[in-house]
């Protein structure tokens, strides 16, 4: 019999505009020692479909309409609430996907371990804090969070993003579960430590003998961890085999569009005439922050040295990728270029006129044709104003269009981006965030700069949405003759629009180099570690 | 044709939006006529008063509701009718002058302070803290010795203490704002700082200050009346609500109605009020849904 047996799950929202049907008649089972990969983009229905598992869906809106989940032969759907409590957390484990927000800031990371094993619903199973300390120790040391004896009595902002998802695998493991659930547990780490995070899942089950549950939307990394893939959409199963199969004889058409749609390959039209034009010029950068934590006297004062020395050239007309894990001081080299944060020492020059320095009034001009494109589409755009006005704005502040004209340049800028024209008198919120990562595009292009820092443009997207922005910025370049650098920590998305790219790692400025060279022949021991940790979806066909 | 086809598309904003989303919700239909009826009826007073204001009939005494006094008489035998028909004109009057004022003062206040951030955030609401902590009654015996008994002095006064919780909640707001891209993306477009706190920060702010603002009327109101009482503000024979519900509440036993209608009228305006904030909150929200 099988650990985990769901048939027919049917899970409704009942929501002011109808009946969303979230699951629909969704089967699958799961043995211990296997892992089933629940693929599919936001909105598909897979984290609906483990969440009510658990009974953690708010009802209402939510009703499981039908069906069943037998977990060890019970079911988990009609059980009561005293039993659910039992399997939470016992029997079967979540780790979600922000570890930044899933662990109390206030509690040591050590006393939120132990939490479950002292005050066990069960009291002949509660522990005494000695033994419980000693058995969450051990298990930070097997999740490999070095030194687990001291860092037991450090808080969650001491650990890095990876770290503290760690903790969080580790806090799942305590009570022995049987059933691992996994909520795209590496979506918001770097791919280096994501690649880690996967090992340890994957080493974790085997010495452990768990079952694991792992919801993706990136078929990429699951290739590499899963025995059995789930493709869902719409809240309907679209396939489910086993893992080679779907990655080699997928039957359905919205897999291979998955599959397409990972970033792969290098950029078409990489041999474009290098015009030796230098747009943009940054000589020995820096760009420090004052560190308020870490000053302890008042006299020494602390610096992050975000931006440490950087000196590069953009050249007109092409994408430069900046790449780097997070920390890196990417973001911020992007915002000095830009002058959104000062420029500590060195200078930035832009067609030769030096930015550094100039004051916020001799700057104004020069906004205008330096542009940003930021990462997250839900919160660079202002919720209350229309896609128009968000549009209009800039043209009307900069001047760049009358009251008359503005209507007909705005409905341009939106074939441009390619949303309808209809759409314009929505808000931000009514569309879905491709939508709005092409509505933040529009107002960078509207006042027809010649340079755009874009900022992890589609790193919050799915990635059939991410492609075919991707396609959208391209184009745009091409078509408008603009030149770009491209700030993201995904190297295959960086493969395949950028013409050269440049690695940081800790502020300093590690390689750069065309593209297809830097993947050929990386020269730096960092660069070589950053690309072996993409996780590939080719990798299965070896 | 082509020229109408783009002037329907061409984008309404946020107050066209939600003026639209407003006439649909009935409450807050409901809640403005009511506020638009009082202050019609307000402005109106004096010429459809039944009897004056300071009008006595002593002979006559305290009565209860009759056809010749529709709500009844005073111990002095002033119509009741006519007391909060004149009552209502300074109740409103303080109420919506007096929350203007702080609405005014303290969003800008708290927009400024919290955008600008820094020392001029840390002045700014050093100051704030200093008006707070300043008695309330020391201020008013203060005002009252420097400039005298006057009805102007009630704004002052009113003004000056509720515009700090205004600008601290705004404050709060802004600062949260502060920190999302949108703000950043606007001051890469290039945008002056005024132009961000007016288009970008303020309108993301009204939730709260909406809420507040529609508590702050009726507590403005009821202040009106301890003012009042302590010779700031209005001297019988005039009236207001807040001190109409005084009297009333010391003859509560004796002549109920002294103290039932002007209440009535405090609380229908008090409703009217929050029914009107409620929709409006909501309409000003795009997230809220449309329909």
């Amino acid at each position: 019999m099988a650990l985990l047996e769901v048939n027919n799950l049917a899970v409704h929202f009942h929501t002011r505009n109808g009946v969303v049907k979230a699951v629909d008649d969704v089967s699958f089972s799961l043995d211990l020692g296997e892992t089933l990969a629940i693929v599919g983009e936001s909105g598909s229905g897979k984290s609906v479909t483990c969440y009510s598992l658990l009974d953690l869906l708010p009802k209402p809106p939510a009703v499981i309409e039908g069906g069943s989940a037998l977990f060890n032969g019970e079911d988990l759907l009609t059980c009561s609430a005293d039993q659910m409590r039992h399997y939470r957390g016992n029997d079967i484990a979540m780790i979600f996907q922000d570890p930044m927000t899933s662990l109390n800031p206030f509690l040591t990371v050590g006393e939120q371990l132990i939490e479950p094993l002292i005050y066990h619903p069960d009291p002949s199973l509660r522990q005494s804090r000695a033994s419980a300390r000693e058995e969450a120790i051990s298990l930070l040391n097997e999740v490999g969070i070095v030194e687990a004896e001291k860092r037991f009595n450090s808080y969650p902002h001491e650990f890095s993003g990876g770290m503290r998802q760690r903790v969080m695998i580790a806090m799942a493991l305590i009570n022995k579960p049987r059933l691992l659930i996994c909520d795209e547990p590496t979506t918001a780490l770097d791919v280096t430590i994501q690649a880690q995070i996967l090992k340890l899942i994957k080493n974790l089950q085997r010495t452990r003998d768990v079952a694991v549950i792992f919801i993706s939307h990136d078929l990429g990394v699951v290739s590499g961890i899963a025995d059995k893939v789930l493709v869902m959409c719409d809240g309907k199963v679209q396939e489910q085999n086993k893992t080679e199969h779907i990655f080699q004889h997928s039957q359905s058409d919205y897999t291979q569009k998955l599959l397409a749609a990972i970033p792969r390959g290098a950029k078409a039209t990489a041999n474009r005439t290098e015009s030796g034009n230098k747009l943009i010029e940054v000589k020995n950068l820096k760009t420090y922050f004052k560190d308020f934590s870490a000053s302890q006297g008042a006299k020494s004062t602390h610096y992050i040295k975000a931006v440490e020395d950087i000196s590069l050239d953009i050249q007109k007309g092409e994408i430069l990728g900046l790449v780097g894990e997070s920390g890196s001081g990417k973001s911020t080299l992007g915002r000095s270029i830009l002058q959104l944060v000062p420029n500590t020492e060195g200078t930035v020059s832009f067609a030769n006129t030096q930015l550094t320095g100039l004051t916020a009034s001799q700057m104004t001009a020069y906004r205008r044709k330096l542009q940003m494109i930021f990462q997250d589409p839900y919160a660079s755009l202002n919720p209350r104003m229309t896609v128009y006005e968000t549009l209009a704005e800039p043209l009307l502040y900069h001047d760049l269009a009358t009251r008359k004209t503005v209507n007909q340049q705005v409905q341009l800028l939106m074939d441009d981006v390619g949303l309808a024209r209809s759409s314009l008198r929505k808000y931000p919120h009514e569309f879905s965030g491709g939508q709005r990562q092409r509505i933040a595009i529009g107002r960078a292009i509207a006042t027809k700069p010649q340079f755009i820092v874009a900022d992890e443009p589609v790193s919050a997207l799915d990635v059939t949405i991410q492609s075919q922005i991707l396609n959208l910025i391209v184009d745009l370049v091409e078509r408008h003759n603009l030149t770009m650098l491209f700030i993201s920590h995904d190297l295959s998305v960086v493969r395949k629009i950028c013409d050269r790219v440049v690695v940081m790692q800790q502020g300093k400025l590690v390689e750069q180099g065309k593209t297809e060279q830097l993947w050929a022949d990386p020269q730096e021991v960092y660069t070589r570690s950053l690309l072996a940790a993409i996780p590939m979806a080719d990798r299965v066909k070896v | 044709m082509a020229e109408q086809h783009n002037m329907a598309q061409e984008g309404s904003s946020l107050w066209a939006d939600a003026w639209i989303k407003l006439r649909k919700n009935y409450l807050a239909v409901f809640g403005l006529t009511v506020i638009v009826l009082l202050c019609i009826v307000s402005l109106l007073t004096p010429w459809i008063a039944p009897y004056g204001y300071e009008q006595q009939n002593l002979i006559l005494g305290a009565t209860p509701p009759s056809a010749a006094h529709w709500l009844g008489t005073d111990i002095f035998g002033r119509d009741m009718l006519t007391r909060i028909m004149y009552g209502g004109r300074v109740s409103l009057m303080v109420g919506f002058i007096a929350t203007a004022v702080a609405l005014v003062i303290g969003i800008l206040w708290g927009a400024i302070a919290g955008f600008l951030g820094g020392r001029v955030d840390a002045l700014m609401m050093r100051i704030v803290d200093i008006m707070y902590a300043l008695p309330f009654m020391i201020f008013i015996v203060l005002l009252m010795v420097v400039f005298g008994r006057n009805i102007l002095l009630l704004f002052v006064a009113i003004g000056a203490v509720e515009w700090l919780t205004m600008a601290r909640i705004v404050r709060g707001q802004v600062m949260a704002l502060r920190q999302q891209e949108f703000i950043e993306a606007a001051y890469s477009m290039g945008l002056s700082q005024w132009t961000i706190i007016r288009r970008h920060i303020i309108p993301n702010t009204l939730g709260p200050v909406i809420v507040y603002t529609t508590l702050t009327i009726p507590s403005v109101m009821l202040l009106e009346a301890f003012l009042s009482f302590l010779g700031l503000g209005i001297q019988p024979p005039e009236s207001s609500w807040g001190l109409l519900i005084n009297y009333g509440v010391e003859t509560m036993e004796e002549y109920p109605w002294l103290l039932i209608f002007p209440g009535i009228a405090l609380s229908l305006t008090l409703f009217a009020l929050n029914f009107l904030g409620d929709g409006l909150r909501d309409a000003l929200d795009p997230r809220a849904s449309k329909d």
